[in-house]
C-alpha cells in the first residue's frame, strides 16, 4: 500500500488512575481498507476505539488525521472532520422516526422550521443507497436491531464520512444480518472511507478484513496482513504467553471409574452454548479453554441455574437437579464466580467484613442473623486463610486491588462450604503475583476435595491449573483433554480451529 | 421487514395501511383513546342529564380548566425529557399571590405580569440547574421547587389579597360571543399555548431535542445535541407557564390567595399522562395533554351534575390513570415485542 495513513495514532496512553488502560500504542488506518482490532477482553480495545472517537482524551501520544494533528475533545467533534462511530450498544432514539435518528442535529429546515418532507426524502435517498428499504417516517424502535444498526451506519455516512469504526457491529445479528451489513462495509470500503472493524468473531475477520492489529494487555502486539497472517498466528499474537511463575502441582492419581459430582448432559441455553456434556469430579480441576465467545461464560452459567436450559439435563450428586436459579444451584453446592468482578462480584461500597458473609447470612435467611462477633470471626479466618491484603475487614472492598477483591468473592463462596465452584475468569486483569497466588489457591482447594471449573483466557493458566481441559469453540464444546496431554502450542492450535473443519 | 415500502403504500389494503400507521404513529395510540374517552364523557353525560352538552357548559370547560390547560402544557414538555415538575401549583401560588400584592400597592399589570413569568422562570431556571449540573433527581428538585414557591407564597401573604386591576378582571370578564358560545381572553391564552407548544414540539429542533432528551440523553449528546441547554430550558419553560397559570387563576378567582393550588401539580401530571404522555419520556403531545385536561375537567362536571361528593373525583381519575398506564404499558410492551 503506497497511500499514507489517513489516521495515525503513536504512541498513545491512556491511564485510568495508575493503571495504563492503553500504552504506547501505535496504529493506523489507511483509505478503502477494512482494518481489524483484536484482543482479548481488557487488551485496550475499547479504550484505543474511545480515544480515536474522542470519547475519551489521550494522556500521552498524538493522533493525526490526513497528516494534521487533531485533538478531539468530544465525540461530536470528531464526527465534525469525519470519524464517525457505530457502537455495538445502537446509540440511536427508538422512540422518533428512522429519517430523524439520520437527521437530528443537522435536520433540513426551510424558513425556520424542520422540513419534514426534505428530511425524509434525504432519508429514504441515503437508505436507498446502502440498498436498505424501508420507511423513513416509521419509528425506529419498530425495527428489528440488525435494521437499526444499519440506521446508525447510514447516519454515520451521511456526514461526509472519512473514517468509519465499528465496534462490534455483529454481536447481535444472525447470519443474513451479518451478511448485510458486510455487503454494505464492502461497498463503504470502494468508495474510499477507512473503516475500522471490531469483532471477536475470527471468521468474520478473516472474511472481511484487509488488516489486523494486535493489542494484549494494552500493548501493541503488531500489525499484519490478513491475507498473510495464520490464524493460529493471529490467536497466538491475542492470547500470548504469560511469563508467570510455573508450579506445577502434583496431579490426582488418575482413577478408574469414577463418578462425577456434578455431570451436564447435553445442556444448550439460548446464547451462545449449545449441546454441551460437562463433569466435574472431586478433587479435580477442569481447565475451560476458548476465546472470547465462544460459549465459556455461558456455559458456565447454564450449569449453575443462573441461565435458563432450553435443553439438557444436569446431575448433581447422583440426582437429577433442574436449577431454577442461582439459589438452587447454591443449595446443591453450587457456586460461581462471574466474570465481571466489579458489576457481579463484589459490593465495592460495603466493607471486606460484609462482602464475605454477603452470601452466608443470605443462604441463612433473613431470621437467621449470624452475630456481628460470629461474622467478625468467620471474615478474618478467611482473611487469613487466603491471606487478603490489607487485613482490615472494615475497608470497603472496592478500595482492593483486583487480585485481592478476587479473593474476597472466593471467600464469600468459600463461605458456603460448596461442593462445586466454578470461577469464569478470576485472574482478569489482575498483577502476575496475584494470578499465582489464585492458582494455587484453586490448586489448594482441589487438593481438599472441592471440584473446579476454572475458565480462563490464558491458555497457559488453564493447563497449569487444569486437570482435564474443555476447548470450547463456537459455543460447543469441541474436546475434553487430560492436561498431560496437551502443551500451549497444541492447546493453541485446537481453541484457533475453524468452526468449519471439524464440522 | 414489516414496513411497507411507498410504492406499496399506494395500491396497499387496509391492513397495510395499518401496518404502516401503526409503524409511523404508535405512541398517538393512548391519546386517540383519551379522545374517545372524551367522546363517551360528553355523550354518556348528555344521555344521562340531557341539558349537559350546552354550548354554555362547554365554553366554561375551557374556561374553568384554562390555567391547568396552560400547566399542562409546561409539564408536558418535561415529562416528555423523561423529567418532572412537581413544582407548577406551587409556583401557580406564588405568582398568583405575588400579583394580587404588587398590584394592591400600586403598580400597573404591564410590570406585574412579567413579574410573575420572571419568577416562575426563575424558579424554573433553579431547578433546571439542580437537574443539569448538580444530577439531582427531577423529582427531588421539583420538591425543593415546590416548598420553595410555597414559602414564597406565605411570605408574600398569609392570607387572601383581592385584585381590583381592571385589566386583569378584563381577562375573565371579557367574553367573545358566537351565538351561545363564549371564549375568554383566559381561554384564548390558553388555547395559545396550546399551539405554541404543539408548533415547537413539532416543527424545531429544540421540540425535537426534547423528544430526543427522552429516548437517551447519552445518544442525544452523541448525536451532537445541546442536551443540557435544552434540559434547563425545559423546566424555565414549565416555571413559566406556572407563572401564566398563576395570572389566569388570579384572574378566574378574582383573588391571591397562598393556599391555592395545593395538589394542583398532580392534577397536571394526571392530565397529562391520560393526554397519551408517557411518564418514562421520550413520547407524548400537547394536543394530547389537551385533551387529558377537557377529559378531566369533563369528570368533574359530571360530578357536580351528579350532586355527588367531589371525592369521587379524585377516585374517578385515579381509576383513569390506571387504565391509561397500563394501556401505555401494553402498547410498549407490543412495539418492543416486534423488534
Amino acid at each position: 500500500m503506497d497511500k499514507a495513513p489517513l489516521l495515525q495514532l503513536t504512541g498513545a496512553t491512556v491511564r485510568f488512575g495508575a493503571d495504563a488502560a492503553i500504552d504506547r500504542v501505535d496504529f493506523r488506518l489507511f483509505p478503502g481498507e477494512v482494518h481489524s482490532l483484536m484482543g482479548e477482553n481488557g487488551a485496550g480495545k475499547s479504550t484505543l476505539i474511545k480515544a480515536i472517537t474522542g470519547a475519551i482524551p489521550l494522556d500521552e501520544g498524538v493522533l493525526t488525521l490526513d497528516g494534521e494533528v487533531v485533538r478531539f475533545s468530544s465525540p461530536h467533534d470528531a464526527q465534525r472532520v469525519g470519524v464517525s462511530t457505530v457502537y455495538q450498544e445502537i446509540d440511536l432514539l427508538p422512540n422518533v422516526s428512522v429519517a430523524e435518528n439520520i437527521w437530528l442535529g443537522r435536520e433540513p429546515r426551510r424558513l425556520g422550521v424542520i422540513d419534514w418532507r426534505e428530511m425524509r426524502s434525504s432519508a429514504r435517498a441515503i437508505l436507498a443507497d446502502l440498498g436498505i428499504d424501508i420507511d423513513p417516517a416509521s419509528i425506529l424502535g419498530t425495527h428489528s436491531l440488525a435494521v437499526q444498526q444499519l440506521v446508525a451506519i447510514a447516519r454515520a455516512i451521511s456526514t461526509d464520512v472519512r473514517v468509519l469504526v465499528l465496534d462490534e457491529p455483529t454481536s447481535s445479528l444472525d447470519l443474513d444480518e451479518v451478511a448485510e451489513l458486510f455487503r454494505v462495509v464492502r461497498d463503504l470500503k470502494q468508495r474510499g472511507v477507512a473503516i475500522l472493524f471490531v469483532s471477536h468473531f475470527l471468521d468474520q475477520v478473516y472474511e472481511l478484513c484487509d488488516r489486523v492489529t494486535v493489542l494484549r494487555d494494552g500493548r501493541f502486539v503488531g500489525e499484519y496482513l490478513t491475507r498473510e497472517l495464520l490464524r493460529i498466528d493471529l490467536v497466538q499474537a491475542m492470547l500470548g504467553r504469560s511469563a508467570a511463575a510455573l508450579q506445577i502441582r502434583p496431579r490426582a492419581e488418575p482413577e478408574q471409574e469414577r463418578t462425577p459430582y456434578l455431570s451436564a448432559r447435553g445442556v444448550t441455553a439460548r446464547r451462545g452454548i449449545t449441546d454441551a456434556d460437562i463433569d466435574l469430579y472431586e478433587g479435580d480441576v477442569l481447565g475451560v479453554a476458548g476465546l472470547l465467545g465462544s460459549g465459556r461464560t455461558e456455559a458456565a452459567r447454564a450449569i449453575t441455574g443462573i441461565d435458563r436450559l432450553e435443553a439438557g439435563i444436569i446431575r448433581i450428586g447422583g440426582h437429577e437437579s433442574s436449577l431454577k436459579g442461582p439459589r438452587s444451584a447454591m443449595s446443591l453446592g453450587v457456586v460461581y464466580s462471574s466474570e465481571n468482578r466489579r458489576t457481579e462480584g463484589i459490593i465495592s461500597d460495603l466493607s471486606v467484613l460484609d462482602n464475605i458473609t454477603l452470601a452466608l447470612q443470605a443462604d441463612r435467611g433473613v431470621f437467621h442473623r449470624i452475630p456481628l462477633t460470629r461474622r467478625r470471626e468467620l471474615a478474618a479466618s478467611w482473611v487469613e486463610a487466603l491471606d487478603i491484603r490489607p487485613a482490615d475487614l472494615d475497608r470497603p472492598a472496592g478500595t482492593l486491588s483486583g487480585g485481592n477483591q478476587q479473593k474476597v468473592l472466593l471467600a464469600r463462596l468459600l463461605a458456603l462450604s460448596p461442593r462445586v465452584l466454578i470461577l469464569d475468569e478470576p485472574t482478569r486483569g489482575i498483577d502476575v503475583g496475584a494470578k499465582v497466588e489464585i492458582q494455587n489457591l484453586v490448586a489448594e482447594m482441589a487438593s481438599n476435595g472441592l471440584s473446579v471449573m476454572f475458565i480462563s483466557a490464558e491458555l497457559e493458566e488453564v493447563l497449569r491449573v487444569g486437570d482435564r481441559v474443555a476447548i470450547l469453540r463456537d459455543g460447543r464444546i469441541a474436546e475434553t483433554l487430560s492436561s498431560d496431554q496437551l502443551t500451549v502450542d497444541s492447546l493453541l492450535a485446537l481453541v484457533a480451529r475453524p468452526e468449519d473443519s471439524d464440522g | 421487514m414489516t414496513t411497507a415500502e411507498a410504492s406499496l403504500q399506494r395500491t396497499s389494503t387496509v391492513s397495510t395501511r395499518y401496518a404502516t400507521f401503526m409503524s409511523r404513529h404508535a405512541s398517538l395510540v393512548p391519546t386517540f383513546a383519551a379522545v374517545l374517552i372524551l367522546l363517551v364523557l360528553l355523550v354518556g353525560a348528555q344521555v344521562q342529564f340531557e341539558n349537559f352538552l350546552t354550548p354554555g357548559n362547554l365554553s366554561a370547560l375551557l374556561l374553568d380548566n384554562a390555567y391547568l390547560v396552560v400547566l399542562a402544557v409546561g409539564l408536558t414538555l418535561v415529562i416528555i425529557t423523561g423529567g418532572i415538575d412537581l413544582s407548577v401549583g406551587s409556583v401557580m401560588a406564588f405568582t398568583g399571590i405575588l400579583c394580587a400584592s404588587l398590584l394592591s400597592q400600586g403598580l400597573p399589570a404591564v410590570v406585574v405580569v412579567p413579574i410573575m413569568l420572571l419568577g416562575g422562570g426563575a424558579i424554573g431556571l433553579l431547578i433546571g440547574v439542580l437537574v443539569q449540573y448538580f444530577n439531582v433527581q427531577p423529582f427531588i428538585a421539583s420538591l425543593a421547587g415546590l416548598f420553595l414557591a410555597r414559602g414564597l407564597a406565605f411570605v408574600v401573604s398569609l392570607s387572601s389579597i383581592r385584585v381590583e386591576d381592571p385589566a386583569i378582571l378584563w381577562l375573565q370578564r371579557t367574553r367573545f360571543t358566537v351565538g351561545e358560545w363564549y371564549i375568554t381572553p383566559t381561554g384564548i391564552i390558553a388555547l395559545l399555548v396550546v399551539a405554541l407548544g404543539a408548533v415547537v414540539m413539532q416543527w424545531t429542533r429544540f421540540g425535537r431535542t426534547i423528544y430526543a432528551l427522552g429516548g437517551g440523553e447519552q445518544s442525544a449528546r452523541l448525536m451532537g445535541l445541546k442536551v443540557a441547554r435544552t434540559k434547563i430550558l425545559v423546566y424555565v419553560i414549565s416555571g413559566v407557564c406556572g407563572g401564566l397559570a398563576g395570572l389566569l387563576l388570579t384572574a378566574y378567582s378574582g383573588a391571591g390567595y397562598p393556599r391555592n393550588g395545593i395538589g394542583t401539580e398532580l392534577d397536571a401530571i394526571a392530565a397529562v399522562v391520560i393526554g397519551g404522555t408517557l411518564l418514562t419520556g421520550g413520547t407524548g403531545y400537547v394536543l394530547g395533554s389537551l385533551v387529558g385536561v377537557l377529559v378531566y375537567g369533563t369528570i368533574k362536571k359530571i360530578i357536580s351534575f351528579m350532586g355527588a361528593e367531589q371525592a369521587w373525583m379524585q377516585i374517578i381519575i385515579g381509576g383513569l390513570l390506571l387504565l391509561f398506564i397500563v394501556v401505555q404499558r401494553v402498547i410498549v410492551a407490543r412495539s418492543q415485542r416486534r423488534t
